[in-house]
């Protein structure tokens, strides 16, 4: 059951930004910011939680996961901290998704030679 | 070609040369590369909290750093590229299109040297996301410190 909730789900979400592409030009990159920032504001209104208990990966493996992410991060670190976890929370959540494309990015630039391709 | 075409038939023969594309078509592929990849996510989840015993935050990060990591090695087969001409969105809105994004520019330009070109490219993608998440994320930050503060919350 889990896994036929991540398919529909997640696909969903992947339509969405697709036909946002489709229908306004927008760039890949800005299709990401836009992911990323929904995934807050829709994790701040308490939308996203209950969203996520229910599609699991199909909520959390797309980037508004990515987004919630951060968003619980910063709650939870104003919670703790007050004012100074503002500047806490947000990276702490974003550190592991961050690290690994970094690093592994990284070491793949290491061993793999840019191709060129025929479109 | 003419050399001295006019603006309307100019414009026409960009309509007849830009491919045409379905866009009931690209939904439908990007729900199937879209869903399957978060199936894929499911699945290590699953696996690592059943045989590894992981809870349920560890297993996300499990999660996270696995698809990242088949993402940047299936960008490094120069695969990925693939998967995302038929996904279009579907391979794009998954963390797995954010990895790809970090990756292909890391790879693409190493000539450019180990600072400015790997240091600086591999935030083109990266860098905005990374910005506009943590800026967002701060101000509802805030939002949520004032309302806590003043009660309501």
């Amino acid at each position: 059951m889990d896994y036929i909730k991540a398919f529909i789900i997640g696909g969903i979400i992947c339509v969405f930004a697709q036909i946002l592409m489709d229908n306004t030009k927008l760039m890949p990159g800005r299709i990401m910011v836009l992911l990323v920032c929904a995934g807050v504001i829709l994790g701040a209104i308490g939308v996203y939680e209950p969203f996520a208990n229910f599609a699991k990966a199909g909520a959390t493996v797309p980037l508004t996961g990515f987004g919630y992410n951060l968003w619980v991060g910063i709650k939870e670190s104003v919670n703790q901290d007050g004012l100074l976890g503002l500047f806490r929370g947000g990276f702490k959540m974003a550190a592991v998704g961050t690290s690994a494309a970094l690093i592994f990015s990284y070491l793949a630039s290491l061993i793999f030679k840019p191709k060129i391709t025929k479109n | 070609m003419k050399y001295n075409q006019s603006h309307t038939e100019y414009n026409k023969y960009v309509e007849i040369v830009t491919p045409k594309h379905s866009t009931f078509k690209n939904c439908l592929n990007a729900f199937w590369v879209g869903g399957l990849i978060c199936v894929l996510g499911q699945l290590i989840h699953n696996v690592s909290m059943e045989y590894f015993d992981l809870n349920k935050d560890d297993a996300g990060s499990v999660t996270s750093i696995f698809l990242i990591l088949i993402s940047v090695l299936l960008t490094g087969f120069n695969l990925y590229k693939k998967i995302a001409k038929v996904g279009g969105a579907g391979a794009l809105v998954p963390i797995t299109g954010f990895a790809n994004s970090v990756a292909s520019p890391t790879i693409e330009y190493q000539k450019e040297g180990e600072v400015f070109g790997k240091g600086v490219k591999i935030f083109t993608i990266a860098g905005p996301v990374i910005l506009f998440g943590i800026f967002t994320s701060w101000v509802a930050g805030l939002i949520y410190w004032i309302l806590l503060s003043i009660g309501l919350l």
